[in-house]
Protein backbone atom coordinates (compact mmCIF):
# COMPACT_ATOMS: atom_id res chain seq x y z
CA UNK A 1 0.00 0.00 0.00
CA UNK A 2 1.16 3.80 -0.78
CA UNK A 3 1.07 6.15 1.71
CA UNK A 4 0.13 9.78 0.14
CA UNK A 5 2.74 11.98 1.06
CA UNK A 6 2.17 14.61 3.84
CA UNK A 7 -1.02 12.69 4.49
CA UNK A 8 -1.55 11.58 8.13
CA UNK A 9 -1.09 8.47 7.97
CA UNK A 10 1.92 8.94 6.74
CA UNK A 11 3.25 11.34 9.05
CA UNK A 12 2.17 9.17 11.71
CA UNK A 13 4.54 6.29 10.39
CA UNK A 14 7.25 8.35 9.55
CA UNK A 15 7.30 10.69 12.28
CA UNK A 16 6.30 8.52 15.24
CA UNK A 17 8.73 5.75 16.88
CA UNK A 18 6.51 2.76 16.16
CA UNK A 19 4.26 4.86 14.26
CA UNK A 20 4.09 2.15 11.85
CA UNK A 21 2.19 -0.38 13.82
CA UNK A 22 -0.66 1.74 13.06
CA UNK A 23 -0.86 -0.36 9.65
CA UNK A 24 -1.36 -3.44 11.45
CA UNK A 25 -4.56 -2.56 13.11
CA UNK A 26 -7.33 -4.89 13.50
CA UNK A 27 -10.27 -2.57 13.85
CA UNK A 28 -11.18 -4.58 16.84
CA UNK A 29 -12.20 -1.81 19.14
CA UNK A 30 -10.85 -2.77 21.89
CA UNK A 31 -9.08 1.03 22.61
CA UNK A 32 -12.67 2.36 22.32
CA UNK A 33 -13.71 -0.04 24.50
CA UNK A 34 -11.44 1.30 27.04
CA UNK A 35 -11.20 4.47 26.48
CA UNK A 36 -12.55 6.98 29.65
CA UNK A 37 -13.14 9.79 27.31
CA UNK A 38 -15.05 7.81 24.25
CA UNK A 39 -18.36 9.35 25.14
CA UNK A 40 -17.39 12.47 24.48
CA UNK A 41 -15.44 12.30 21.11
CA UNK A 42 -16.31 12.73 17.92
CA UNK A 43 -14.83 9.87 16.69
CA UNK A 44 -13.59 7.30 19.36
CA UNK A 45 -10.08 5.81 18.76
CA UNK A 46 -10.96 2.83 16.71
CA UNK A 47 -13.24 4.78 14.40
CA UNK A 48 -10.00 7.97 14.19
CA UNK A 49 -7.89 5.31 12.96
CA UNK A 50 -10.38 4.11 10.14
CA UNK A 51 -10.77 7.22 9.05
CA UNK A 52 -7.13 7.96 9.24
CA UNK A 53 -6.54 4.36 6.84
CA UNK A 54 -9.35 5.87 4.81
CA UNK A 55 -7.18 9.38 4.24
CA UNK A 56 -10.03 11.44 5.78
CA UNK A 57 -7.40 13.95 6.91
CA UNK A 58 -9.48 16.70 7.16
CA UNK A 59 -12.27 14.94 9.09
CA UNK A 60 -9.74 13.48 11.68
CA UNK A 61 -7.55 16.57 12.18
CA UNK A 62 -10.98 18.38 13.27
CA UNK A 63 -11.66 16.18 15.41
CA UNK A 64 -12.50 16.61 19.03
CA UNK A 65 -10.66 13.05 20.02
CA UNK A 66 -7.23 13.76 20.45
CA UNK A 67 -7.92 17.11 22.84
CA UNK A 68 -10.05 14.56 24.78
CA UNK A 69 -7.83 12.18 25.04
CA UNK A 70 -6.20 12.13 28.97
CA UNK A 71 -3.03 10.06 28.36
CA UNK A 72 -3.90 7.33 30.43
CA UNK A 73 -2.64 5.02 28.19
CA UNK A 74 -5.64 2.35 28.77
CA UNK A 75 -5.83 1.53 24.97
CA UNK A 76 -2.25 1.12 24.64
CA UNK A 77 -2.13 -1.61 26.65
CA UNK A 78 -4.84 -3.42 25.68
CA UNK A 79 -3.88 -3.01 21.99
CA UNK A 80 -3.83 -6.84 21.07
CA UNK A 81 -1.24 -5.06 17.93
CA UNK A 82 0.73 -2.86 20.51
CA UNK A 83 0.03 0.61 18.34
CA UNK A 84 1.28 3.38 20.83
CA UNK A 85 -2.33 4.84 20.19
CA UNK A 86 -1.62 7.77 23.33
CA UNK A 87 1.56 8.24 21.58
CA UNK A 88 -0.53 8.66 17.82
CA UNK A 89 -3.05 10.83 20.21
CA UNK A 90 0.05 13.53 20.79
CA UNK A 91 0.89 13.24 17.19
CA UNK A 92 -2.52 14.34 16.11
CA UNK A 93 -2.50 17.47 18.21
CA UNK A 94 0.80 18.17 16.83
CA UNK A 95 -0.18 18.12 13.42
CA UNK A 96 -3.71 19.74 13.79
CA UNK A 97 -1.82 22.85 15.57
CA UNK A 98 0.88 22.31 12.40
CA UNK A 99 -2.01 22.92 10.03
CA UNK A 100 -4.35 25.15 11.88
CA UNK A 101 -6.83 22.53 11.85
CA UNK A 102 -8.33 22.53 15.71
CA UNK A 103 -11.99 23.53 17.25
CA UNK A 104 -11.49 23.53 20.39
CA UNK A 105 -10.16 25.38 23.94
CA UNK A 106 -8.25 22.49 24.68
CA UNK A 107 -4.73 24.16 21.69
CA UNK A 108 -5.07 27.40 24.13
CA UNK A 109 -4.95 25.78 27.44
CA UNK A 110 -1.77 23.35 26.11
CA UNK A 111 -0.33 26.96 25.20
CA UNK A 112 -0.99 28.43 28.13
CA UNK A 113 0.92 25.91 30.04
CA UNK A 114 3.95 25.64 27.97
CA UNK A 115 3.68 29.28 28.02
CA UNK A 116 4.38 29.11 31.71
CA UNK A 117 6.75 26.67 31.87
CA UNK A 118 8.50 28.55 28.75
CA UNK A 119 8.87 31.56 31.27
CA UNK A 120 9.27 30.09 34.55
CA UNK A 121 10.51 26.87 34.13
CA UNK A 122 7.88 25.82 36.74
CA UNK A 123 4.39 25.51 36.34
CA UNK A 124 1.18 26.31 37.87
CA UNK A 125 -0.58 22.77 39.17
CA UNK A 126 -2.19 21.33 36.00
CA UNK A 127 -5.51 20.13 36.52
CA UNK A 128 -6.33 23.40 38.38
CA UNK A 129 -8.52 25.14 36.59
CA UNK A 130 -8.91 28.26 38.35
CA UNK A 131 -5.60 29.72 37.45
CA UNK A 132 -6.41 28.78 34.14
CA UNK A 133 -9.84 30.29 34.10
CA UNK A 134 -8.77 33.60 35.69
CA UNK A 135 -5.83 34.15 33.91
CA UNK A 136 -7.72 33.44 30.25
CA UNK A 137 -11.98 33.52 30.95
CA UNK A 138 -12.20 35.57 33.69
CA UNK A 139 -15.90 35.17 32.89
CA UNK A 140 -15.64 31.58 33.22
CA UNK A 141 -13.94 31.93 36.57
CA UNK A 142 -17.19 33.14 38.29
CA UNK A 143 -18.27 29.72 38.22
CA UNK A 144 -15.03 28.40 39.33
CA UNK A 145 -14.86 30.83 42.09
CA UNK A 146 -16.22 28.74 45.01
CA UNK A 147 -13.47 25.81 44.10
CA UNK A 148 -10.65 28.48 43.86
CA UNK A 149 -11.20 29.81 47.09
CA UNK A 150 -11.61 26.80 48.78
CA UNK A 151 -8.03 26.16 47.09
CA UNK A 152 -7.14 29.22 48.13
CA UNK A 153 -7.87 29.47 51.97
CA UNK A 154 -6.12 26.14 52.29
CA UNK A 155 -2.92 27.31 50.44
CA UNK A 156 -3.42 25.20 47.84
CA UNK A 157 -3.97 27.55 44.85
CA UNK A 158 -0.92 29.83 43.13
CA UNK A 159 -1.45 31.64 39.80
CA UNK A 160 2.04 32.14 39.24
CA UNK A 161 4.75 29.34 39.63
CA UNK A 162 8.03 30.42 41.10
CA UNK A 163 10.92 31.30 38.44
CA UNK A 164 13.80 29.05 38.01
CA UNK A 165 17.27 30.36 39.01
CA UNK A 166 18.67 29.29 35.77
CA UNK A 167 16.18 30.27 33.12
CA UNK A 168 18.53 31.34 30.62
CA UNK A 169 20.19 27.78 30.65
CA UNK A 170 16.09 26.22 29.86
CA UNK A 171 15.37 28.53 27.40
CA UNK A 172 18.68 27.75 25.67
CA UNK A 173 17.84 24.10 25.89
CA UNK A 174 14.17 24.60 24.48
CA UNK A 175 15.67 27.00 21.58
CA UNK A 176 18.24 24.09 20.69
CA UNK A 177 15.21 21.97 20.61
CA UNK A 178 12.84 23.72 18.66
CA UNK A 179 15.68 24.60 16.10
CA UNK A 180 16.50 21.19 15.48
CA UNK A 181 12.72 19.79 15.86
CA UNK A 182 11.29 21.94 13.05
CA UNK B 1 20.34 4.44 49.46
CA UNK B 2 20.53 7.73 48.64
CA UNK B 3 18.29 9.14 46.35
CA UNK B 4 17.72 12.27 44.30
CA UNK B 5 14.72 13.75 44.47
CA UNK B 6 12.27 15.52 41.97
CA UNK B 7 9.50 17.60 43.91
CA UNK B 8 7.19 18.45 40.91
CA UNK B 9 5.37 21.17 40.32
CA UNK B 10 2.19 20.43 42.12
CA UNK B 11 4.31 20.64 45.57
CA UNK B 12 4.69 24.12 45.76
CA UNK B 13 1.18 24.52 45.72
CA UNK B 14 -2.00 21.88 45.08
CA UNK B 15 0.09 19.03 46.88
CA UNK B 16 2.13 20.78 49.35
CA UNK B 17 0.77 18.57 51.84
CA UNK B 18 1.97 15.18 50.05
CA UNK B 19 5.22 17.06 49.80
CA UNK B 20 5.50 17.56 52.96
CA UNK B 21 4.00 14.03 54.59
CA UNK B 22 6.30 12.26 51.69
CA UNK B 23 9.40 13.86 53.53
CA UNK B 24 8.11 12.82 57.19
CA UNK B 25 7.93 9.10 55.98
CA UNK B 26 11.20 9.55 54.12
CA UNK B 27 13.00 10.39 57.43
CA UNK B 28 10.89 8.05 59.52
CA UNK B 29 11.89 5.11 56.72
CA UNK B 30 15.38 6.18 56.65
CA UNK B 31 15.16 6.71 53.23
CA UNK B 32 18.04 9.34 52.02
CA UNK B 33 17.49 11.89 49.42
CA UNK B 34 18.75 15.16 47.28
CA UNK B 35 16.64 17.23 45.87
CA UNK B 36 17.56 18.08 42.45
CA UNK B 37 18.67 21.71 42.49
CA UNK B 38 16.79 24.41 40.32
CA UNK B 39 14.74 21.43 38.83
CA UNK B 40 12.27 22.70 35.88
CA UNK B 41 8.33 21.71 35.03
CA UNK B 42 8.44 17.92 33.65
CA UNK B 43 5.62 19.53 30.89
CA UNK B 44 3.12 17.03 32.40
CA UNK B 45 0.55 15.86 29.66
CA UNK B 46 0.71 19.05 28.15
CA UNK B 47 4.49 19.63 26.40
CA UNK B 48 4.64 15.98 24.61
CA UNK B 49 1.45 16.95 22.79
CA UNK B 50 2.42 19.64 21.25
CA UNK B 51 6.08 19.39 20.43
CA UNK B 52 8.01 16.47 20.83
CA UNK B 53 11.38 16.96 20.79
CA UNK B 54 11.60 20.53 23.15
CA UNK B 55 8.88 18.26 25.54
CA UNK B 56 12.06 15.18 26.06
CA UNK B 57 14.77 17.99 26.42
CA UNK B 58 12.88 19.82 29.29
CA UNK B 59 12.80 16.46 31.16
CA UNK B 60 16.14 15.67 30.21
CA UNK B 61 17.24 18.54 31.48
CA UNK B 62 16.20 17.43 35.32
CA UNK B 63 17.92 14.58 34.41
CA UNK B 64 21.04 15.70 33.21
CA UNK B 65 21.41 17.91 36.53
CA UNK B 66 21.21 14.91 38.64
CA UNK B 67 24.66 13.82 39.88
CA UNK B 68 24.15 9.93 38.99
CA UNK B 69 27.44 8.56 40.31
CA UNK B 70 26.37 9.80 43.60
CA UNK B 71 22.37 9.12 43.41
CA UNK B 72 21.73 6.86 40.66
CA UNK B 73 17.98 6.76 41.31
CA UNK B 74 15.60 9.82 40.93
CA UNK B 75 12.20 9.46 43.59
CA UNK B 76 8.97 11.83 41.67
CA UNK B 77 5.91 11.65 44.50
CA UNK B 78 3.87 12.52 41.35
CA UNK B 79 2.59 9.61 38.65
CA UNK B 80 2.95 12.35 36.07
CA UNK B 81 6.81 13.54 36.59
CA UNK B 82 7.46 9.65 37.46
CA UNK B 83 6.50 9.06 33.68
CA UNK B 84 7.91 11.61 32.18
CA UNK B 85 11.09 11.14 33.79
CA UNK B 86 10.91 7.38 33.02
CA UNK B 87 9.62 7.77 29.48
CA UNK B 88 12.29 10.07 28.62
CA UNK B 89 15.27 7.81 30.08
CA UNK B 90 13.97 4.82 27.86
CA UNK B 91 12.66 6.36 24.70
CA UNK B 92 16.76 8.42 24.59
CA UNK B 93 18.17 4.70 25.18
CA UNK B 94 15.94 2.91 22.74
CA UNK B 95 15.93 5.91 19.64
CA UNK B 96 19.45 7.13 18.47
CA UNK B 97 18.15 9.74 17.01
CA UNK B 98 16.29 11.00 19.93
CA UNK B 99 19.13 10.85 22.17
CA UNK B 100 21.21 12.58 19.90
CA UNK B 101 19.16 15.59 19.18
CA UNK B 102 18.42 15.63 22.57
CA UNK B 103 21.87 15.96 23.57
CA UNK B 104 22.62 18.44 20.99
CA UNK B 105 19.75 20.42 22.80
CA UNK B 106 21.19 20.22 26.64
CA UNK B 107 24.47 21.05 25.02
CA UNK B 108 22.95 24.60 23.98
CA UNK B 109 23.08 24.53 28.68
CA UNK B 110 26.26 22.88 29.01
CA UNK B 111 24.30 20.00 30.03
CA UNK B 112 24.76 16.40 28.67
CA UNK B 113 22.42 13.21 29.83
CA UNK B 114 23.80 9.27 29.23
CA UNK B 115 20.66 7.20 28.83
CA UNK B 116 20.14 4.93 31.18
CA UNK B 117 22.18 6.64 34.09
CA UNK B 118 19.41 7.42 36.12
CA UNK B 119 16.31 5.30 37.06
CA UNK B 120 13.08 7.17 38.01
CA UNK B 121 11.27 5.76 40.70
CA UNK B 122 7.59 6.33 42.13
CA UNK B 123 7.81 7.10 45.84
CA UNK B 124 5.43 4.26 46.36
CA UNK B 125 7.30 2.10 44.75
CA UNK B 126 10.26 3.14 46.70
CA UNK B 127 8.65 3.10 50.14
CA UNK B 128 6.95 -0.60 49.01
CA UNK B 129 9.27 -2.25 47.00
CA UNK B 130 12.39 -1.04 48.50
CA UNK B 131 12.11 -0.34 51.98
CA UNK B 132 9.05 -2.97 52.59
CA UNK B 133 6.53 -4.10 53.94
CA UNK B 134 8.51 -5.50 56.64
CA UNK B 135 10.06 -2.35 57.54
CA UNK B 136 7.02 -0.36 57.42
CA UNK B 137 5.02 -2.65 59.81
CA UNK B 138 8.58 -2.38 62.39
CA UNK B 139 8.05 1.39 62.23
CA UNK B 140 4.09 0.91 62.81
CA UNK B 141 2.83 2.15 66.61
CA UNK B 142 -0.74 1.97 66.14
CA UNK B 143 -2.85 0.09 63.72
CA UNK B 144 -5.21 1.56 61.13
CA UNK B 145 -7.70 -1.07 61.76
CA UNK B 146 -11.55 0.03 61.94
CA UNK B 147 -10.95 2.12 58.74
CA UNK B 148 -11.99 1.30 54.95
CA UNK B 149 -9.46 2.38 52.77
CA UNK B 150 -9.71 2.32 49.15
CA UNK B 151 -6.62 2.36 47.31
CA UNK B 152 -6.46 3.99 44.04
CA UNK B 153 -3.68 3.70 41.97
CA UNK B 154 -5.07 6.27 38.54
CA UNK B 155 -3.05 5.72 35.66
CA UNK B 156 1.14 5.91 35.55
CA UNK B 157 1.70 3.51 38.46
CA UNK B 158 1.47 0.66 35.91
CA UNK B 159 0.79 2.41 32.13
CA UNK B 160 2.11 2.58 29.83
CA UNK B 161 4.85 -0.19 30.34
CA UNK B 162 7.17 -1.83 32.82
CA UNK B 163 6.28 0.05 35.61
CA UNK B 164 6.07 -0.56 38.95
CA UNK B 165 2.99 -2.40 39.35
CA UNK B 166 0.36 -4.23 36.99
CA UNK B 167 -1.18 -1.72 34.35
CA UNK B 168 -4.64 -3.51 35.22
CA UNK B 169 -4.72 -5.44 38.63
CA UNK B 170 -2.01 -3.50 40.69
CA UNK B 171 -1.24 -4.58 44.16
CA UNK B 172 1.07 -2.47 45.93
CA UNK B 173 -0.97 0.02 47.87
CA UNK B 174 -3.38 -2.75 48.92
CA UNK B 175 -0.58 -4.67 50.39
CA UNK B 176 0.79 -1.49 52.21
CA UNK B 177 -2.68 -0.30 53.66
CA UNK B 178 -3.77 -3.62 54.51
CA UNK B 179 -0.26 -3.70 56.85
CA UNK B 180 -1.12 -0.26 58.16
CA UNK B 181 -3.77 -2.73 59.23
CA UNK B 182 -6.96 -0.85 57.65
CA UNK B 183 -9.89 -2.94 55.83
CA UNK B 184 -9.07 -2.75 51.87
CA UNK B 185 -11.71 -3.40 49.54
CA UNK B 186 -10.88 -4.76 45.81
CA UNK B 187 -11.67 -1.18 44.25
CA UNK B 188 -12.69 -2.54 40.79
CA UNK B 189 -11.93 1.03 39.39
CA UNK B 190 -8.45 1.58 41.00
CA UNK B 191 -6.54 2.00 37.46
CA UNK B 192 -9.68 4.04 35.69
CA UNK B 193 -8.48 7.80 34.49
CA UNK B 194 -8.99 10.39 37.19
CA UNK B 195 -9.87 12.41 33.90
CA UNK B 196 -6.58 14.75 34.01
CA UNK B 197 -6.61 18.17 32.64
CA UNK B 198 -10.02 17.09 31.42
CA UNK B 199 -11.60 19.64 34.22
CA UNK B 200 -9.93 22.85 32.11
CA UNK B 201 -11.34 21.63 28.97
CA UNK B 202 -15.57 19.52 29.25
CA UNK B 203 -16.69 19.93 32.83
CA UNK B 204 -19.52 17.66 31.46
CA UNK B 205 -17.01 14.58 30.73
CA UNK B 206 -14.64 15.36 33.83
CA UNK B 207 -17.34 15.39 36.12
CA UNK B 208 -19.09 12.10 34.39
CA UNK B 209 -15.53 10.22 34.46
CA UNK B 210 -15.12 11.84 38.67
CA UNK B 211 -18.56 10.51 39.48
CA UNK B 212 -17.77 6.87 37.99
CA UNK B 213 -14.59 6.60 40.88
CA UNK B 214 -16.84 8.23 43.66
CA UNK B 215 -19.66 6.07 43.44
CA UNK B 216 -17.36 3.04 43.57
CA UNK B 217 -15.64 3.89 46.32
CA UNK B 218 -18.56 4.81 47.59
CA UNK B 219 -20.18 1.52 47.67
CA UNK B 220 -17.51 0.32 49.34
CA UNK B 221 -17.54 2.26 52.10
CA UNK B 222 -14.53 4.27 51.69
CA UNK B 223 -13.51 6.56 54.55
CA UNK B 224 -11.54 7.73 52.82
CA UNK B 225 -9.36 7.11 49.36
CA UNK B 226 -5.94 6.98 48.98
CA UNK B 227 -3.90 8.45 46.59
CA UNK B 228 -0.24 8.54 45.30
CA UNK B 229 -0.62 11.47 42.35
CA UNK B 230 -1.59 15.15 43.21
CA UNK B 231 -3.76 15.33 40.03
CA UNK B 232 -5.84 12.25 41.25
CA UNK B 233 -6.45 13.65 44.79
CA UNK B 234 -6.81 17.51 42.92
CA UNK B 235 -9.91 16.29 41.14
CA UNK B 236 -11.37 14.00 43.36
CA UNK B 237 -11.32 16.09 46.06
CA UNK B 238 -11.60 19.70 44.55
CA UNK B 239 -14.34 19.01 42.44
CA UNK B 240 -16.24 16.13 44.38
CA UNK B 241 -18.91 18.85 45.53
CA UNK B 242 -18.82 19.93 41.64
CA UNK B 243 -20.13 16.17 41.42
CA UNK B 244 -22.67 16.19 44.00
CA UNK B 245 -24.13 19.04 42.82
CA UNK B 246 -24.56 18.00 38.79
CA UNK B 247 -25.53 14.42 39.79
CA UNK B 248 -27.54 14.80 42.91
CA UNK B 249 -25.48 12.69 44.86
CA UNK B 250 -23.86 13.98 48.57
CA UNK B 251 -20.05 12.41 48.52
CA UNK B 252 -17.83 13.11 51.34
CA UNK B 253 -15.31 10.64 50.96
CA UNK B 254 -11.80 12.67 51.97
CA UNK B 255 -9.07 12.00 49.57
CA UNK B 256 -5.57 11.14 51.06
CA UNK B 257 -2.20 10.77 50.21
CA UNK B 258 -0.35 7.13 51.46
CA UNK B 259 2.03 9.40 53.10
CA UNK B 260 -0.44 10.84 55.49
CA UNK B 261 -1.88 7.66 56.47
CA UNK B 262 1.16 6.04 57.30
CA UNK B 263 1.81 9.22 59.20
CA UNK B 264 -1.11 8.27 61.39
CA UNK B 265 0.04 4.30 61.69
CA UNK B 266 3.61 6.26 62.80
CA UNK B 267 2.33 7.63 65.48
CA UNK B 268 2.49 11.37 64.23
CA UNK B 269 0.29 13.86 65.26
CA UNK B 270 -2.94 14.18 63.10
CA UNK B 271 -1.99 17.86 62.81
CA UNK B 272 1.12 17.88 61.56
CA UNK B 273 0.14 15.41 58.41
CA UNK B 274 -2.04 18.29 57.01
CA UNK B 275 -5.45 16.79 56.29
CA UNK B 276 -7.07 19.83 56.54
CA UNK B 277 -5.23 21.00 53.48
CA UNK B 278 -8.31 18.92 51.69
CA UNK B 279 -11.44 20.44 50.34
CA UNK B 280 -13.18 17.48 51.35
CA UNK B 281 -12.88 17.35 55.47
CA UNK B 282 -11.16 14.11 56.98
CA UNK B 283 -12.90 14.78 60.38
CA UNK B 284 -15.30 12.02 60.57
CA UNK B 285 -12.47 9.62 59.10
CA UNK B 286 -10.17 10.77 62.06
CA UNK B 287 -12.65 10.64 64.26
CA UNK B 288 -13.75 7.06 63.47
CA UNK B 289 -10.31 5.82 64.02
CA UNK B 290 -9.70 7.40 67.25
CA UNK B 291 -12.85 6.21 68.51
CA UNK B 292 -12.57 2.74 66.97
CA UNK B 293 -13.25 0.19 70.17
CA UNK B 294 -10.68 -2.95 69.62
CA UNK B 295 -13.73 -4.78 69.58
CA UNK B 296 -15.48 -3.47 67.01
CA UNK B 297 -12.63 -3.63 64.89
CA UNK B 298 -12.95 -7.20 65.27
CA UNK B 299 -16.34 -7.73 64.31
CA UNK B 300 -16.37 -5.06 61.44
CA UNK B 301 -13.42 -7.91 59.90
CA UNK B 302 -15.69 -11.03 60.04
CA UNK B 303 -18.61 -9.07 58.25
CA UNK B 304 -16.23 -9.00 55.56
CA UNK B 305 -17.24 -10.73 52.20
CA UNK B 306 -16.47 -13.66 50.63
CA UNK B 307 -13.04 -13.84 49.95
CA UNK B 308 -13.00 -16.11 46.78
CA UNK B 309 -15.69 -13.88 45.31
CA UNK B 310 -15.08 -11.82 42.10
CA UNK B 311 -14.90 -7.86 42.57
CA UNK B 312 -18.57 -7.49 41.54
CA UNK B 313 -19.69 -3.22 41.32
CA UNK B 314 -23.12 -2.43 41.68
CA UNK B 315 -24.87 -0.69 38.58
CA UNK B 316 -25.07 2.61 38.32
CA UNK B 317 -28.33 4.19 38.05
CA UNK B 318 -28.50 7.34 35.60
S1 LIG C 1 -7.17 -1.82 19.99
FE1 LIG C 1 -5.46 -1.61 18.55
S2 LIG C 1 -5.93 -3.04 16.90
FE2 LIG C 1 -7.82 -2.78 18.08
S3 LIG C 1 -8.94 -1.11 16.99
FE3 LIG C 1 -7.73 -0.15 18.61
S4 LIG C 1 -5.80 0.41 17.62
FE4 LIG C 1 -6.79 -1.07 16.28
S1 LIG D 1 -4.99 7.30 26.25
FE1 LIG D 1 -6.48 8.68 25.32
S2 LIG D 1 -7.40 7.52 23.64
FE2 LIG D 1 -6.34 6.05 24.96
S3 LIG D 1 -7.93 5.29 26.36
FE3 LIG D 1 -6.90 7.00 27.39
S4 LIG D 1 -8.14 8.81 26.84
FE4 LIG D 1 -8.70 7.18 25.41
Amino acid sequence: MTLEPNSVYEKIITELPDGEKLKSCLQCGNCTGSCPSATDMDYAPRGLFALIAAGQDEKVLRANTFWYCVSCYQCTVRCPQEIPITDIMYHLKHQAIEKGLYTTDAKDFSGTFIGMVEHFGRSFELGLAAGFHLLHHPLESVKMAPMALGMMSRGRLKLLPKRIKNMGQLRAILDKAKEIGA
Amino acid sequence: MKYAWYPGCSAEGNSFAYDETSRMIAEALGIEFQEIDDWNCCGATEYFSVNQLPAYALVARNLALINAEETPQVIAPCSACYINLKKTDEKMAKYEQLNTEVNVALAAGNLSYEPGAVKSRHFLDVVCNDVGYEAVKEKMTQSLAGLTLVPYYGCYMGRPEDNFDHPERPQTMDTLLKTLGADVPDYSLKTICCGGHMTQLSAEASLRILRHLLEGANQLNADAMVVGCPMCQLNLDAYQKDVNSAYKTNYQIPIVYFSQVMGLAFGMDPETLMFERGIVSSKAMLEKWLTAEPASKKRRRREKRDKNALPMPKQLES
